[in-house]
């Protein structure tokens, strides 16, 4: 056995050494077993025991916890050790609480109790042990009690520096558990001049503080950016020696100035006051000069803390966007970074860059990296570097460069990392559709993508270039052309038989004249690959062979045969089976007339944001750069399309378009089925979540959502799913009979007032409703002008020969109609200006509902229609959102604004638009409901 | 702010964990065994830094000791290796003992509180001068952190 170390705790020590000499895993639980037993008969016995001893056994449960045992014993003698008045004694209490408190609530109490005492105590040291023991708990209970100590202590002139220190990092940790605490007037001028203090340490732990409050509230404390200014100018200019210990490996105090010019990142540049502009120009430039100089050390750690500062100003360059020769300057320095040595620095440059390729003044220089940058992406041994790499081709990516880098990444397809190829393939698609001048170029693109990555290319990439070539005419023929070369590869992935499949379908003709690729040949080379093929490709297939049957009559015997092999007509694939006798039927008795217009060239499809980009946007939330952001997909040459009429409605994903399941006449009452079917698994598993019986009929939860349960009691449930497109919407009503008997005479009725505004119209149904099934009825929705009043909906019934009624209303609501509208601040408070007017606006104050949840009413905002702008507002609390109400007569323009007040628990809600009835109406709709 | 620090050996054993913010001990299970296994993962001569889940993960290798903070997306990535490197240089001054307390005066609450060495051992040392006894030397190098 070693020597017992430290005359300290003998019993530890050798406690400790017993472990370290156990020779399996079983032997150290078997001694860990017997010292819990022996502590807990100690603390259990009548024997008092000493503050020795307590802290002893604490510490040996400390050490079983932290070789990772669970220790549900001996807080309460932990909670003791705090009172003691031995130093070493209330320190192991305190490490004990903080390691392993739980929120019992009993013992919170008392520790709360000891911690008070000791934030009172003269010793330093003392009070930075509470402050510490506080900040590592940070509950609720301790933001609540210890409210008005701590911010006594963090701006009294009597307190020492290192009490301040932690005060204020504790304070902040409160803070952010429960904002609430930190007391305002005054208070606000005293925390900010803490920026003032002489002493660095103090300035170090109160500019987090100040950084925290400044995000809640930047007016308040808009006066820190003088100071803010004043600190960082007097530390850039500091030689090394000035700041004595803060001096790290000869840079001046890389944290407090880091911290500063995060500080300032909040703010828009000080425009009011030239002079802190003026100097606040000067430190960065200095900061950028001395990056120039020979380094003082060799060390890392100087090269890495002068950086830092230096990244940490062309973050505050970027997020100004007012200097173009700062910007410029910083997009140099960062290219200078390109080539070091170190890995660090190249990912970081890359990072920050992508920043500087979206702002107007520094994307021209930015564009001059492109050939290291290209080289970074392809030469890079580090699989995160190469990523930031390609975000940063991506970023910088325009309309004169889009070829080459759509080229180079597409080369480097080839071998990149299977983690990062989908998401390369997005961007591709991306680029290729934003940057196309040359349609033929896009098409080009998209089929490498699929030859080089075929596994890689999503649902939404081949659907969005079969979008784009139906509504672009000029590009059909080349596209079919360029397919059918694709389709002839000796192994081609699956992905481009059905872009090929689909394409050939609609447009083969355009390129049946050429022998080459005369309808026969066409034909048989799709359907060589069809055995191939996943049932959904074979399912597509078919669809586009009876189009060819279509387009080139002479191939119709063929095509028969092949609907009528066993292996189609005969599938196990019920949706195989049911296409292809169909089809077969379809080919026999439709005349020429009736299957040109069954099989009629597919309408152009409605524009909409590239799907594409949605998923880059969920895959990276945040890290697409706003330009892109507002990207817009290209327009079709031909008028705008109707929409498409969706039979399945259920759910409007294009991938139901695509592959042709709602195109065939004689099917929709299948798949209407289909649709049922859903419901009721959704109405099921909703009724198994709210078990109660009777819910009431709660039209306003429906103002978020548009599925859901709409009125259910013991009989009947009633739930609903609606789809809103422009002014027109499709409501479906699911009847469901909870009962073992047939419910009878079902007659619903529709009643409003506003006749003119709104039409309504619904679809007869059965009427009756047999014991635990359930029915669906459709309706038809106009929004002609504006509306206030909900429709009314009563259904009469008769069950077990009792008439019975009910009635409630309709979620139908005026935001229903809205389209979510995407803009930048620049443009959202311009309208929002010009909107100001009397007739303009409404307004109203109303209570939360409860204590204000912020994500809550973000998710609520979402679901009710208009798009949510972030970022926009100073104050990251509030909420405002753009959308556009489509009616017959016309579009209105409507902006919201929701103010959150969490200290009186109130809302203010703001809603602006072109019609005054709209902004009332939206605004009566909202209010309340936070 | 730091949402996290831990320290782990080339085993991938962890050594100390400290989190500034709340998580039920099953995630801080899962996400310490996920981090580690991810960072032991990668070459010598990767970067420090990776984009892991929603934070920004910098570490860096001390011996056959691995330093590993998780960071918010607006951090500063550099200053964070050097705020390791901070930790470890007064770990090194004070080897064998305390590697909590050192960490609490270094950092409270997930943000920096003191950078300067002197005063971070200073405060150390008071604390020393207020024990009447010892502490056991070998309490945190056995446990592993020596």
């Amino acid at each position: 056995m070693p020597a017992v170390r430290g005359d300290g705790m003998r019993g530890l020590a050798v406690f400790i050494s017993d472990i370290r000499n156990c020779k399996s895993k079983e032997a150290e639980i078997k001694r860990i077993n017997k010292e819990l037993a022996n502590i807990r008969s100690k603390f259990k016995g009548d024997k008092t025991l000493d503050g020795y001893q307590k802290k002893k056994y604490v510490c040996k449960l400390l050490f079983i916890f932290l070789l990772g045992h669970d220790i549900d014993f001996g807080h309460m003698e932990a909670v003791n050790l705090l009172s003691s008045n031995k130093y070493s004694e209330k320190q192991i209490g305190y490490l004990f609480i903080s390691v392993l408190v739980n929120t019992n609530s009993d013992l919170i109490k008392l520790i709360i109790q000891s911690i008070k005492n000791d934030l009172q105590s003269r010793n330093p040291i003392h009070v930075n042990l509470a402050l510490q023991c506080i900040a590592n708990i940070g509950s609720k209970e301790m933001a609540e009690s210890f409210a008005t100590e701590i911010p006594k202590l963090l701006v009294s002139g009597d307190t020492m520096d290192v009490v301040k220190q932690s005060a204020a990092l504790c304070l902040l940790r409160l803070f952010r558990k429960c904002p609430e605490i930190i007391p305002g007037g005054e208070w606000t001028s005293r925390i900010i001049h803490l920026l003032n203090d002489p002493h660095m340490g103090v300035v170090t732990a109160a500019t987090s503080l100040i950084d925290a409050l400044v995000k809640k509230n930047p007016d308040e404390y808009k006066g820190c950016v003088t100071l803010a200014v004043a600190r960082l100018s007097r530390i850039v200019t500091a030689s090394y020696t000035d700041l004595q210990d803060y001096t790290y490996y000869f840079v001046p105090a890389p944290w407090l100035s880091v911290k500063l010019l995060r500080l300032l990142q909040n703010y828009t540049p000080p425009s009011e006051e030239p002079g802190v502009r003026g100097r606040l120009s000067e430190c960065l430039e200095t900061i950028f000069n001395k990056a120039q100089e020979p380094p003082k050390s060799k060390k890392v750690q100087h090269s890495n803390a002068k950086n830092a500062v230096l990244f940490e100003a062309i973050s505050l360059i970027i997020h100004n966007d007012s200097e173009p020769n700062l910007l410029v300057r910083a997009c140099n320095q960062l290219g200078q970074f390109l080539s070091n040595r170190e890995t660090n620095l190249r990912y970081l440059a890359l990072e920050s860059m992508c920043h500087l390729a979206t702002s107007e003044f520094s994307h021209e220089a930015v564009k001059k990296h492109q050939e290291v940058v290209i080289l970074s992406m392809k030469m890079e041994k580090d699989v995160s570097v190469r990523q930031q790499a390609v975000d940063l081709l991506y970023a910088m990516c325009d309309k004169t460069n889009a070829e080459e880098i759509v080229q180079e990444m597409l080369a480097y397809l080839e071998t990149a990392d299977y983690s990062i190829r989908e998401e390369m393939v997005l961007k591709v698609a991306i680029l290729a559709e934003k940057y196309a001048t040359d349609f033929t170029w896009y098409v080009d693109v998209i089929l490498n993508l699929i030859r080089i990555a075929g596994d890689y290319v999503s649902e939404e990439v081949w659907y969005r270039v079969i979008q784009i070539v139906i509504n672009r005419e000029e590009v059909q023929g080349y596209a079919a052309k360029t397919v059918f070369e694709g389709l002839q590869a000796p192994t081609c992935h699956e992905n481009m038989v059905k872009v090929g499949g689909y394409i050939l379908g609609e447009f083969g003709n355009l390129i049946a004249g050429d022998t080459r690729s005369s309808p026969q040949v066409q034909f048989e080379l799709l359907h060589s690959k069809y055995h191939l093929c996943s049932a959904a490709t074979r399912g597509l297939l078919l669809t586009t062979y009876i189009k060819l049957v279509n387009l080139f009559p002479e191939i119709k015997t063929r095509v028969q045969e092949v609907f009528r092999a066993d292996s189609n007509i005969c599938s196990a694939d019920v949706e195989l089976q049911q296409r292809a006798s169909e089809y077969l039927h379809l080919s026999k008795i439709a005349s020429p007339d009736v299957l040109a217009t069954v099989l009629e060239e597919m309408p152009a499809f409605p524009e909409r944001e590239s799907s594409i980009l949605a998923v880059l946007k969920k895959k990276k939330p945040g890290r697409i750069p706003d330009d892109i952001r507002d990207s817009k997909s290209p327009q079709p040459t031909s008028t705008p399309a109707p929409v498409i009429n969706n039979t399945t409605s259920t759910n409007s994903s294009s991938s139901a378009d695509l592959l042709g399941l709602s195109t065939p006449p004689g099917n929709s009452t299948t798949i209407a089925g289909n649709g049922l079917l859903d419901v009721l698994g959704d109405l099921y598993t909703t009724s198994k979540i709210s078990p109660t019986t009777v819910q009431q009929n709660n039209i306003k939860k429906f103002l978020f959502k548009n599925n859901g349960v709409l009125f259910e009691n013991d009989l009947i449930q009633i739930g609903v799913k609606s789809e809103f497109r422009q002014n027109l919407g499709r409501i479906g009503l699911f009847y469901g009979n909870k009962t073992q008997f047939p419910i009878k005479n079902v007659h619903p009725e529709l009643t409003w007032t506003e006749l003119h505004k709104l039409n309504v119209q619904m679809k007869p149904m059965e009427p009756i409703l047999e014991a635990g099934a359930q029915i669906q009825q459709m309706l038809t929705a106009e929004c002609i002008e504006d509306f206030a009043d909900a429709p009314s909906m009563s259904v009469s019934f008769v069950y077990n020969n009792v008439p019975q009624k009910i009635s409630m209303k309709l979620p139908l609501t005026l935001n229903k109609f809205f389209e979510p509208t995407e803009m930048n601040g620049e443009s959202f408070f311009a309208r929002w200006k010009n909107l100001g007017g009397e007739q303009q606006r409404a307004q109203k104050i109303f209570k939360a509902q409860g204590a204000i949840d912020l994500a809550g009413t973000r998710t609520k905002l979402a679901g009710f229609g208009m798009q949510l702008l972030d970022g926009i507002d100073p104050n990251p609390d509030n909420f405002v959102c753009a959308g556009i109400v489509h009616t017959r007569v016309q579009q209105v323009g409507c902006l919201l604004r929701l103010e959150p007040n969490k200290q009186a628990q109130m809302f203010r809600l703001t809603v602006r638009s072109s019609k005054e009835s709209v902004s009332f109406e939206i605004c009566n709709l909202l209010a309340d409901q936070f | 702010m730091m949402q996290f620090m831990l320290l782990f050996s080339r085993q991938g054993k962890l050594r100390l964990q400290k989190w500034y913010v709340a998580h039920p001990d099953k995630l801080k299970k899962k996400i310490t065994r996920e981090l580690i296994t991810t960072v032991l993962a990668r070459k010598p001569k990767m970067c420090s830094f990776l984009e892991w889940k929603d934070v920004k993960v910098v570490y860096k290798r001390y011996a056959s000791l691995y330093f590993c903070c998780a960071m918010e997306q607006e951090d500063n990535e550099l200053l964070t290796l050097e705020l390791i490197h901070r930790y470890v240089e007064l770990l090194d001054k004070y080897f064998g003992s305390k590697a909590y307390f050192i960490l609490d005066e270094l950092v409270l609450g997930g943000e920096l509180q003191e950078t300067s060495k002197k005063n971070v051992l200073k405060a150390i040392a008071a604390q020393d001068l207020l024990q009447e006894e010892e502490t056991p030397q070998g309490f945190f190098e056995d446990h592993g952190l020596g």
